[in-house]
């Protein structure tokens, strides 16, 4: 039998192992998760009863069935929950289960990774209180806490108005809604978002109606200034208008994000090609349509290949799994293919006029000033960097690293990444994937010290 | 294009970089010729260690040379590379370890080195992070450590202040002559001639010395590096563990910023071709329990990177350094074996010195390309100015 791993829990790695169990492979699913769900459909923890029309709202429906889906299959396969993958290469998998370090020899492996915010900096941001998106959703979510008791929403992308409506549905005070996006481009966008999901793009619309009636200002074309604080707490934001002026608002928290990215790193460290997508201005791991990766017997499937959400990482779970099934010579049902690809397609439209609407706001790389932290791992300001890429001629991402230690610490750069490749290509004056990217190292996320290695327990 | 100078280095690693400098410090007219980027290969992602201890006797004069320089940085190139002098601790795990650690300290106690041996009192008085299952240390005080990753760029700064040309991302393609001048020409075309050529690309090397009929038993592995998150600063020395077991030779330095970074128990599969190195996740498994053995308190940390790099190793475990057997007015300076970053700054003092004088008080006969046999090279040596 062959050996079949999936890594990641969420919709995408759900239905890839849903698909693959209905033809009696084995498969092991590894989720960094205590229950599987993954981010979106985030479960709450055990002895929490809120239902799943308060959870989810439009999207109960979904997730019910996903979590139904993983709850039957979990005794058919084998579920390493809290696990962490922290290398792959050469067909072996490295993951660590507490303090256990194991080693997981593939045949096929499905990466769904998943996405994490999408972030850029601003004075003030790494004041407590500011929380990234993803961060202020799950607070909600997993918790039922709120990160502030007047919070502002700020950056941009659907998730923007979601988190900010469900903010408001669960009864906390949201200050105002600030996107980056100007009007004109949603305007621009809506005949493709209309055409391409015409039900998700209302749903949208409604979003943003809501807040409205709620009485919340909701500002489009902002430029963000600062974050305000006493010296412990965040007391305000300062930001220019579309129009112009300087605004100064009062809140205690902030929720910050510009979409997501997709996390690449096992895709990286596994040798798979990445290629720059001009759209989303990042980097993606290359994959045919079905998500077979440069590599032979790797798969990508969902926002850890390409950020388009639940729907569409459902649909390519199933379409990795059919790959995998193809390639170790089982049949594939080639109507249902099609369709997904059909499916596919649709949302990818979708995607495409979605980061139309919302775009990624790479000239505020330029607005950063030279004291704001870029790297907070390592404490490194956006005029330290800008220094290396200058005065040290480092004009390519890594030599940048290498030089002011941007993307060296806790992190990995999967935070800074993305803003220090905007702010070194601005500050040389060349496009953004003229600079590169910042080749992924081991390990995925810090390894504790005290890890032993299975066979050595 | 064609560039013409006094001497033409390829390869910008820390011993080109630093040649370069130093070479430019004499007045001669110097272009570099950089593959990628200054400093981006061994050069770049070894441990940092500027130790000299360890050293045999008979590279000390080398080692005490480069020594020197290194308490000079500011003045020299600018900027200190992060250089702290914190002291070198090599420890062992046996009460026999001693007997071989004063052996190795009388072998050089006419070069300075002030090395100290310590009981297991003295280091619970001195080292107290060090694990109880060491039993003897041998403490060199003026051994320090250095950030690897902007040494090399730092000399290669200075050497173009001082008027170096340095061409990076500069592809040599082959090599041919110009009248009585060596000649190369990039892959992009250009060309660049000098009467005097250094060769100082480490791993690659190898190929080249034998376009010029002088083969070396090169060996091309990468080192295996780690660094943890941050803790208060507080493991002020370079520790090293003196053993024949391959797996319990680790060695740590704890940086200003509070950051380990260790290294060693095996190395990984590297390639020229591809110009990557990986770490093996065994070997980094296996440096948690040696780190544990050696400082416990290291057990609560975590890792957070790990990385490699094209290192070459020769079997005597020497390096190449000096002219070539075959062909007048061709040098070489590579094959570090893993312990070149404390050597590179007196390495290129000491082929700027060479190539200006034809001679140097360095004694480098034992690092000759000639004693692997090979120098019966297309072209003769007509003239031998080494000695």
């Amino acid at each position: 039998m062959p050996d079949i791993v999936i890594i990641g829990a969420g919709p995408a790695g759900i239905r890839a192992a849903e698909t693959l169990a209905e033809q009696r492979l084995p498969v092991t699913l590894v989720d960094e998760g205590e229950r599987g769900g993954g981010q979106i459909y985030r479960r709450q923890p055990a002895g929490f009863r809120r239902s799943y029309a308060s959870l989810y709202g439009s999207e109960a429906g979904k997730a019910k069935a996903l979590h139904d889906t993983f709850d039957r299959l979990k005794a058919r396969i084998d579920y390493r929950p809290n696990t962490l993958a922290w290398n792959i290469a050469d067909n072996v998998l490295h993951t660590v289960t507490g303090a256990v370090a194991r080693r997981l020899r593939f045949d096929a492996a499905i990466l769904a990774t998943g996405a994490t915010d999408r972030l850029i900096p601003v004075d003030g941001w790494t004041t407590p209180g500011v929380y990234s998106l993803g961060a202020a959703q799950i607070a909600l979510k997993a918790q039922a806490c709120a990160i502030g008791g007047a919070v502002v929403f700020m950056g941009t992308g659907p998730l923007l108005y979601l988190v900010a409506c469900q903010y408001v549905k669960a009864g906390a005070r949201v200050a105002a809604v600030l996107d980056t996006s100007p009007l004109s481009a949603r305007h621009q966008a809506l005949p493709r978002l209309l055409t391409s999901r015409p039900g998700l793009a209302l749903r949208g619309l409604r979003l943003i109606l809501q807040l409205r009636s709620a009485g919340i200002p909701v500002e489009t074309g902002i430029t963000p200034l600062a974050i305000a604080n006493d010296g412990a707490n965040v007391t305000g934001l300062r930001y220019r208008s579309s129009s112009g002026e300087i605004e100064e608002l009062a809140c205690d928290a902030v929720g910050l994000g510009y979409h997501l990215r997709p996390e690449t790193q096992l895709a990286d460290l596994a040798g798979c090609a990445l290629s720059f997508d001009e759209t989303s201005r990042l980097w993606l791991p290359k994959t045919d349509p079905d998500g077979r990766a440069s590599v032979a017997g790797l798969y990508l499937a969902g926002d850890g290949a390409r950020i388009a959400g639940a729907d569409a990482a459902e649909i390519s779970g199933r379409l990795a799994a059919y790959a995998v099934l193809a390639d170790l010579g089982h049949g594939v049902p080639e109507s249902k293919r099609r369709a997904l690809h059909r499916a596919a397609r649709r949302l990818e439209r979708f995607r495409l006029a979605l980061a139309q609407a919302f775009p990624w706001p790479h000239w505020l790389a330029g607005e950063i000033a030279d004291e704001v932290l870029v790297c907070r791992c390592e404490k490194i300001s956006a005029g330290e960097l800008r220094h290396a890429a200058t005065t040290l001629g480092a004009a390519e991402l890594n030599r940048a690293k290498a030089f002011s230690r941007v993307g060296m610490g806790r992190c990995q750069g999967r935070y800074c990444g993305t803003i220090a490749a905007e702010i070194v290509a601005a500050t040389c004056g060349r496009p953004v994937d003229g600079v590169g990217r910042l080749r992924g190292q081991a390990p995925v996320k810090p390894l504790p010290l005290a890890t032993t290695a299975e066979e050595a327990a | 294009m064609s560039e013409k100078a006094d001497v033409l280095i390829i390869g910008g690693g820390l011993m080109g970089a630093a040649s370069a400098f130093f070479l430019r410090q004499r007045g001669l007219s110097v272009l570099l010729v950089e593959h990628d980027r200054i400093g981006q290969q061994a050069s770049g992602v070894n441990f940092g260690n500027v130790r000299r201890h360890g050293r045999p006797a008979e590279q000390m004069e080398l080692s005490n040379r480069a020594h020197e320089i290194w308490t000079k940085l500011p003045a020299l190139v600018g900027e200190d590379c992060e250089f702290l002098r914190t002291g070198h601790l090599r420890v062992g795990y046996h009460e026999a370890d001693e007997e071989a650690l004063a052996d190795y300290a009388s072998s050089v106690r006419d070069f300075g080195l002030g090395l100290e041996i310590l009981g297991r009192k003295a280091l619970n008085e001195r080292f107290s992070q060090v694990s109880e299952k060491v039993k003897v240390a041998s403490f060199s005080p003026y051994c320090a450590h250095a950030n690897p990753r902007i040494t090399a760029p730092a000399f290669g700064r200075a050497a173009a202040r001082l008027g170096a040309k340095i061409f990076e991302q500069t592809i040599c393609e082959s090599f041919g002559r110009a009248g009585a001048d060596f000649e190369i020409h990039t892959r992009d075309g250009r060309r660049f001639q000098a009467a005097t050529l250094l060769l100082t690309c480490g791993a690659w090397t190898g190929a080249m010395a034998a376009q010029f009929g002088e083969t070396v038993p090169l060996a091309v592995r990468g080192p295996q590096m780690g660094v943890t998150e941050p803790m208060p600063y507080a493991l002020k020395p370079v520790i090293g563990v003196f053993t024949e077991k391959l797996e319990q030779m680790i060695y740590l330095r704890q940086i200003k910023r509070g950051n380990v970074v260790f290294g060693g128990g095996g190395r990984g599969p590297a390639s020229t071709a591809t110009r990557r190195a990986s770490v093996d996740p065994t070997i980094t498994l296996n440096q948690f329990r040696q780190l544990r053995e050696l400082v416990p308190a290291l057990g609560r940390l975590r890792l957070i990177r790990v990385w490699s790099g094209v290192e070459s190793y020769l079997p005597d475990d020497r390096p190449v350094m000096g002219e070539s057997a075959a062909v007048p007015g061709l040098f070489y300076a590579f094959g570090f074996c893993g312990h070149g970053f404390q050597l590179g700054p007196g390495v290129g003092a000491t082929m700027a010195e060479l190539i200006a004088t034809g001679r140097t008080s360095i004694p480098i006969a034992p690092y000759t390309i000639g004693r692997f046999g090979s120098g019966q090279g297309t072209e003769r040596s007509s003239s031998r100015r080494l000695h």
